[in-house]
């Protein structure tokens, strides 16, 4: 009788023991995820605001979108000049990257034969793995100098006197300019975006493409006419976002940009982004305003990322639903 | 074992077809006509090899490597090894267990491999129109071309890509398991329209549904374990079969 | 030429121009790394790990507190940032698969694995930087576990997807509480994925310079104290390349070289670790050269 209640006793004693592990567990668990996945960021957020709020106040947002002076001496700030450096470094290093990736897409997906595969796949995941600072310092020492010397003069004298596109080659070649920085760049978002339309290739289902091939289609028809429309939006948003990774991008940016406060006028002169004004000015800032302008465009730089990262998922998270079925 | 009729015509024949998967044998030496204009039906247990059969008529396997083709396969005479496979997927169109509309219009679907060929203007509408005719859709989606091809249930949907595939003009074509995915009365509208089609068409449907076969093929081919253990006419196999085997599997002793 | 031989030609010609893309990707590569090895191999010798660096200007000298700095904040970002995103990874996969809300937080994590580094830096050092004073070492450590956090999250939430749902289901079956199936069942099935998912995650912040710059900062005396700044390779590397020192150069390349080598060789592993096919043409290409037929 007593084994019996005791027995009893024990086993409720285990399943509440049980239970209330459960709950613990499940509360410390989703405590994390609530962190990562939302307290985290907006924490991150609010604190550039935080810090951001002397610039803010001062200088507005207009007026600091637009203007082009980022005086230290006069605690003047301005960060068109800075906004640009990214946007257009940006845009220009897709513009190289986009098809190259595409073609690496294609070719990792249709073309190399089942032994070579995973030797492309692989030499791409390592130029991926490889860290900025290192496309930064290789930039730097090997890849500029030869722009600087053979490269740009080349392009120089060819294009130069090319009615509109020669404005674009004007200015001492340095090798330390827009065109390296945007040439470095897109070589660091290629294995990225490869990786991104590879995977939405992948998701095409084999039938779909026989089908084609049913009706007498060459490769080549296949893929432009089935396989990329049907990952038309997997493609769009992998492609914003590496852009959304190339504005964050200040290692390689910072050794090439040549860390000019102005608007460059042309692809051979130097610039500025946003990571690279914080990344060399930050520790000099020695005015709170001046720090609070760097904030300020951190902020910026924060925002935008965010919602070109989102508009990216939304769009890949699109393709996936639409396809599932 | 093969009975040929040379009252009619053969249109494909498969000669001493042996076909390998990297090294393993998923057919052996198959012998069987496909005759003119009438409906040939592949039956077996999963796994017999009926679509591996199927797939070689239009080559589909060339797509991936490691396959292996060991015998012939004619089309009308010459071997389809021989001839361009571009120009053999023109003659032999091929449906799928489950619809692929492409993500395009209606029209643009079916109108895709007759703008491959280079044919536009009044002469791709008409042969437009004219396929989805034949295929039954015509009236359901003639105010609609324009409209995405996802916007057709399921049963139209499979409808539309046989739309397609005749739009070519082929003359052989291949189903595989087409109503397998589909609800009973789209699978009735498209045996319908499988027998209506082959008058004009040779085809050769592969089934894992015995009733379907019975109900729709002149002639059928029962597979086991890669090879092909009788050919005779439908009624035969259902009825009066020669072998054992067969009788097994149709009288659902197995399978 | 009939209309068919163009179509031909013309896919020819786009595959074969596909092919020259994936040719100058791995052009870049081979360059990239091959000059990393000529230079950095080139001024590589055993004094830059022992000894400290000299006076700027001052040829010879070290990296000693370099490497050590970097593996210390390294290993300590590691052991903040991995048990924190492994929970947060197991809660997203076992827990929050059926709510919104929760699927919501997982795409934003996924958002904030692409955010730009530096603003790590800027956020840590609002934080655990102008309060104190100064910079510190353990500053950089948190900013690089706050850059490992959402990555360690969403491998692990991925690796656990991968279980197939009857094995919980076998283990539910059976009696199993929650927090048992998990532990026992899932985790373990999902071991090597999550292990994978952390060596990658470590090699990312290894190679990481941005959000140290303005954190654990730099140092040219060997510290182990958390509160000084610390010393980093990637930040040594960032000043040294910079400086106009032409042995500051050198050293930088040796000790890109280095790090390039280790952040690689944890990636293979992590690869091989993960597809064991990875391997696959090697043993393709040794069988083909012996004969041997595949069993």
């Amino acid at each position: 009788m007593e084994n019996v209640a005791e027995a009893q006793k024990s086993l409720r004693e285990i399943k509440t023991r049980g239970e209330f592990l459960e709950r613990f567990l499940k509360l410390s668990l989703g405590f994390w995820a609530l962190f990562v996945g939302l307290l985290f960021p907006i924490l991150a957020g609010l604190i550039l605001l935080y810090e951001a709020r002397l610039a803010i106040e001062k200088f507005g947002f207009i007026h600091f979108l637009t203007y082009t002076n980022w005086d230290p001496v006069q605690e003047d700030f301005g960060a068109a000049t800075m906004i640009f450096g990214t946007v257009v470094s940006t845009i220009l290093a897709m513009l190289i990257a986009a098809p190259v990736a595409i073609g690496i897409a294609i070719f990792i997906t249709e073309l190399a034969p089942s032994w070579f595969k995973p030797i492309v796949s692989t030499a791409v995941e390592l130029l991926a793995a490889i860290p900025s600072i290192i496309y930064g310092l290789w930039g730097f020492f090997i890849l500029a100098p030869i722009m600087a010397t053979k490269v740009e003069p080349w392009l120089q004298d060819k294009l130069g006197d090319v009615p509109l596109i020669g404005k674009l080659f004007q200015g001492a070649p340095t090798g330390v300019d827009v065109l390296t920085t945007s040439l470095v760049l897109s070589i660091m978002i290629i294995p990225f975006m490869a990786a991104v339309v590879r995977d939405a290739f992948n998701m095409v289902p084999p039938i779909m493409k026989e089908s084609a091939y049913g009706l007498g289609a060459t490769k080549w028809e296949v893929i432009r006419q089935v396989v990329i429309p049907y990952t038309a939006s997997g493609i769009a948003g992998g492609l914003i976002l590496s852009a959304g990774r190339a504005l964050g991008e200040t290692m390689a940016v910072t050794f090439l940009a040549g860390n000019r406060p102005e608007i460059p006028k042309s692809l051979l002169e130097p610039f500025t982004t946003i990571t690279v004004a914080l990344a060399n000015q930050f520790t000099e800032a020695d005015t709170d305003v001046y720090l609070s302008a760097l904030y300020y465009a951190g902020l910026l730089l924060y925002l935008v990322s965010f919602t070109m990262l989102g508009i990216a998922k939304f769009m890949v998270l699109r393709l996936e639903k639409r396809w599932k079925t | 074992m093969v009975e040929t009729q040379n009252a009619l015509k053969t249109r494909m024949e498969v000669k001493n077809l042996n076909f390998y998967y990297g090294s393993s044998q998923a057919l052996k030496n198959i012998n069987m006509p496909i005759c003119d204009r009438k409906v040939t039906a592949l039956i077996g247990p999963s796994g017999c090899g009926k679509t591996t059969l199927l797939r070689c008529l239009n080559r589909m396997h060339d797509l991936y490597p490691n396959n292996r083709y060991e015998g012939d396969i004619l089309l009308d005479g010459e071997s389809i090894f021989n001839m361009d496979v571009i120009d053999l997927r023109s003659k032999v169109g091929m449906v799928f267990q489950k619809p692929t509309p492409f993500p395009m219009s209606i029209f643009d679907n079916v109108a895709f491999g007759l703008r491959l060929k280079g044919i536009k203007g009044t002469e791709l509408k008409d042969r437009v129109e004219k396929a989805l005719k034949d295929s039954a859709l015509w009236d359901e989606v003639k105010d609609r071309l324009k409209d995405s091809a996802f916007s057709l249930s399921g049963g139209q949907q499979q409808r539309l890509c046989i739309a397609r595939a005749i739009a070519v003009e082929p003359e052989v074509l291949l189903f595989d398991e087409p109503t397998s995915a589909l609800d009973p009365i789209s699978t009735a509208k498209i045996e319908e329209l499988i027998v209506e089609l082959k008058k004009k068409i040779t085809i050769v449907i592969v089934t894992h549904n015995m009733q379907q076969a019975a109900r729709i093929s002149d002639y059928t081919g029962f597979m086991y374990l890669g090879e092909l253990i009788e050919f005779n006419p439908t009624e035969k196999i259902f009825t009066k079969p020669d072998k054992k085997l067969t009788e097994d599997y149709v009288t659902g002793r197995f399978g | 030429m009939s209309r068919k031989t163009r179509r031909k030609l013309f896919s020819n010609f786009m595959l074969f121009v596909s092919f020259l893309t994936a040719a100058y990707g791995i052009f870049w590569l081979f360059w990239i790394l091959g000059s990393l090895f000529i230079n950095g191999f080139k001024y590589l010798s055993p004094e830059l790990v022992y000894l400290d660096p000299n006076p700027p200007g001052e040829e010879g000298g070290g990296l000693r507190p370099a490497f050590v700095g970097h593996l210390i904040i390294t290993s300590l970002a590691t052991v903040i940032g991995v048990p924190m995103g492994i929970m947060a990874g197991i809660y997203f996969a076992e827990y929050g698969r059926n709510s919104k809300f929760f699927m919501t937080l997982r795409q934003i994590t996924d958002i904030m694995v692409s955010t730009p580094s530096i603003l790590m830096g800027a956020v840590v050092y609002a934080v655990l930087v102008k309060p104190v004073g100064h910079f510190n070492g353990f500053s950089g450590a948190v900013a690089l576990a706050l850059l490992m956090l959402p990555v360690i999250a969403i491998t692990t939430d991925e690796m656990l997807k991968l279980v197939p749902k009857e094995m919980r289901e076998a283990a539910y079956a059976l009696g199993a509480y929650k927090w048992q199936v998990i532990k026992n069942v899932v985790m373990r099935a999902a071991k090597v994925g999550i292990l994978t998912g952390v060596i990658l995650g470590v090699a990312r912040i290894a190679g990481e310079t941005a959000p140290l710059l303005f954190t654990s900062f730099n140092n040219n005396v060997l510290t182990f104290d958390l509160r000084d700044p610390m010393a980093s390779l990637t930040v040594t590397m960032f000043n040294y390349v910079m400086g106009p020192y032409h042995y500051w150069h050198q050293q930088a390349w040796a000790a890109a070289f280095i790090l390039t080598m280790g952040v690689l060789l944890l990636s293979i592993i992590a690869r091989v670790l993960l597809h064991r096919n990875l391997l696959e043409p090697l043993f393709y290409i040794v069988r083909s050269i012996t004969g041997k037929k595949r069993g």
